[in-house]
């Protein structure tokens, strides 16, 4: 398994992906807001529940993308 | 106490069956030598995806959260629900950070961050630093779980007279968690998380389907939260942030996140995986209890729209915030389901205080009994002082409820919170660059900490009518900004710090002060499971030389 003629690395440009979902949940001023309501909910959360599956999602493209194995 | 039997009896039967299966766990993947730090502090650092998600979800979502976080919800509002993206944006953190950490103590069989800070930093004392500030924040947060513990029994009627008969159940509780936590170890909490986390599932995935139509609603119950907020005259309260909390609420996130991630017992639950892929897996599908946490922090508001009122707190006039989601549960489920429900917050809190514990004492033992006390100490005998480590560590914090005010573990909370933080430049920076200098990231931990203090100090809270420790919300105004925000106090301390740790590094530079030697090779940050151990292997070498 080990090839020790490449030296290994964790670096990927993929990785930068993930500074979405790190950025975005903290800009308060892109969800502070109470309409429109979806389903009941004010967008303050609703917005807020959507950026969970935006972490979920960015999280396993940049694991699929960086997986040991594949390279790019 | 008599009309709580039903509820009684289900909470009781569910803890014990938990009981029985954490002493099993220690024949769960039982390993041939269970007399190994490795074994009984990190489960044999063997632990696949399935295993690791609730043992790590198990290990972050604490009982205390469950009810603090609703809790928070219903007395301010938005501000609370600064746990989501707390949660959100931890995950990536941790996806970039985590796997180097694991890495490296893979290739060196490190136990805890101080370990690692030990290795690379050559500098005992700042691994020292390291380690008391991770049992210092971590000992109140143990406290904090029986907090949630109590919650739940003092609303199924179980208040003694006396504080020792008021006691007795979260002695009981914790003297069986400390027994099977002394033979099992970290295979204890692991097993346990499954039944843990079903319930918790289980019950919040009811509450969220059955609550709102008996409350008119999602739009009635946001409503009615808003007509309670308009109404009161706390400036910063609300259905959503002011003009003044919004900085708060982004440097509470993103500091607490930081925060979780230096918390050692959330490193010893990633430690103790097998490989990178199963942390990375992890890291994608961990989320799913954010989502969780979320409709839990909603249950804040449908109290309020059930009109909940808090059951009353130790001191006379004041009232238990902590006891909204018990009550909630209690009016609206039936008596059977409250029992499991209640069962849930009882458990929830058994998970993380063993795995803290585990870590309090895995840190006392490698940072402060090997390298202070017996450095000669064998894998056996660290085993021995861990597990009775982790006695004491229980008791102490059962010490805490019943002697201290409940108010003082909850200051240490928040305190730790802003101390463990201090330990980023060396933990976090570390595992990237060795540039900044041992001396000045000791200096920059002396000032962090010195800030951190001072800030949460000067914070009043005008609603507990407290001059110190009210929060960790600081005024901008306290230096000299003509302004009325307000600033996580650990996030300016933690920025302090490192930029103390630049300047002195820089001049302990200048003035030639010695470095020390990494112990780290750079590709020890990349290693896998593959990957042969440093560490045990020498030893091994020591034990065939011996003979």
């Amino acid at each position: 398994m080990a090839e020790p003629e490449h030296p290994r690395t964790d670096r990927s440009p993929w990785n930068w992906l993930l500074v979405v979902p790190i950025v975005v949940p903290l800009l308060t001023p892109l969800y502070n807001f109470d309409e429109p309501r979806l389903g009941g909910f004010p967008l303050f959360y609703w917005l807020q529940f959507a950026f969970i599956l935006l972490g979920v999602t960015t999280t396993t493209v940049v694991y699929q993308m960086t997986k040991r194995g594949r390279r790019g | 106490m008599g009309d709580h039997i039903v509820e009684i009896s289900v909470f009781a039967f569910l803890f014990l069956l938990v009981s029985v299966m954490g002493f099993i766990a220690s024949r769960w993947r039982a390993p041939q030598d269970m007399a190994h730090l490795d074994e009984w502090g990190l489960g044999g650092r063997s632990f696949g995806g399935w295993i690791t998600w609730f043992l790590v979800g198990g290990d972050l979502y604490t009982a205390y959260t469950f009810v603090a976080v609703p809790a928070l919800i219903f007395g301010a509002g938005a501000a609370g629900f600064f746990a989501v993206p707390y949660t959100v944006v931890i995950y990536p953190i941790f996806f970039l950070i985590l796997i180097r950490l694991w890495s490296v103590s893979h290739r060196h069989g490190f136990v805890t961050p101080a370990d690692f800070v030990r290795t690379r930093f050559d500098s005992p004392t700042l691994a020292l630093l390291i380690a008391i500030t991770g049992i210092t924040a971590t000992m109140p947060y143990i406290a904090l779980q029986l907090i949630g513990i109590e919650a739940v029994l003092k609303t199924m009627g179980m208040t003694g007279e006396s504080a020792f008969a008021r006691h007795l159940p979260i002695i009981v509780a914790f003297a069986i968690l400390a027994a099977y936590t002394y033979q099992s170890g970290l295979r204890a909490p692991a097993l346990i998380a499954f039944v843990k986390d079903t319930l918790i599932y289980l019950v919040i995935i009811v509450a969220v389907l059955w609550l709102p139509s008996q409350l008119g609603g999602w739009s009635a119950i946001f409503d009615a939260a808003d007509a309670k907020f308009q109404a009161s005259p706390a400036p910063g309260d609300g259905i959503i942030l002011n003009a003044n909390n919004q900085i708060q609420y982004f440097t509470l996130a993103l500091g607490s996140a930081l925060a979780l991630f230096l918390y050692p017992h959330s490193i010893t639950g990633v430690l103790a995986s097998k490989n990178r892929n199963v942390i990375k897996r992890n890291m994608s599908a961990l989320p799913a209890y954010s989502l969780l946490l979320g409709l839990i922090a909603l249950l804040g508001y449908m109290a309020i729209a059930a009109g909940v009122k808090p059951l009353p707190g130790a001191k006379p006039g004041s009232v238990d915030g902590n006891t909204v989601v018990p009550l909630l549960f209690d009016m609206h489920f039936p008596a059977w389901f409250a029992g499991v429900a209640f069962a849930a917050i009882g458990i929830g809190a058994l998970v993380p205080a063993a795995i803290m514990s585990i870590a309090a004492a895995n840190l006392f033992t490698r940072n402060i009994y090997k390298e202070y006390l017996r450095r000669d100490a064998t894998p056996a005998q660290e085993a021995t002082v861990a597990k009775v480590t982790s006695l004491v560590v229980k008791l102490g914090a059962v010490a805490c409820i019943i002697f201290l005010d409940p108010q003082f573990s909850i200051d240490l909370q928040l305190i730790g919170g802003v101390i463990i933080l201090q330990t980023a430049p060396s933990v976090m920076v570390g595992l990237f660059t060795r540039w900044l200098h041992r001396g000045g990231l000791i200096a920059g931990w002396v000032a962090g900490m010195g800030l951190g203090f001072w800030m949460l100090w000067q914070i009043p809270n005008a609603v507990t009518g407290r001059a110190h420790f009210g929060g960790s919300a600081f005024s901008l105004a306290e230096f000299g900004f003509d302004t009325t925000r307000t600033v996580y106090a650990g996030f300016v301390a933690v920025l302090v710090n490192l930029l103390v740790a630049v300047i002195v590094s820089v001049a302990l530079r200048a003035a030639g002060t010695p470095e020390g030697t990494d112990g780290t090779k750079p590709d020890d940050y990349f290693a896998d499971a593959d990957d042969p151990r440093i560490d045990r292997d020498l030893r091994l070498d020591v034990a065939e030389g011996a003979k």
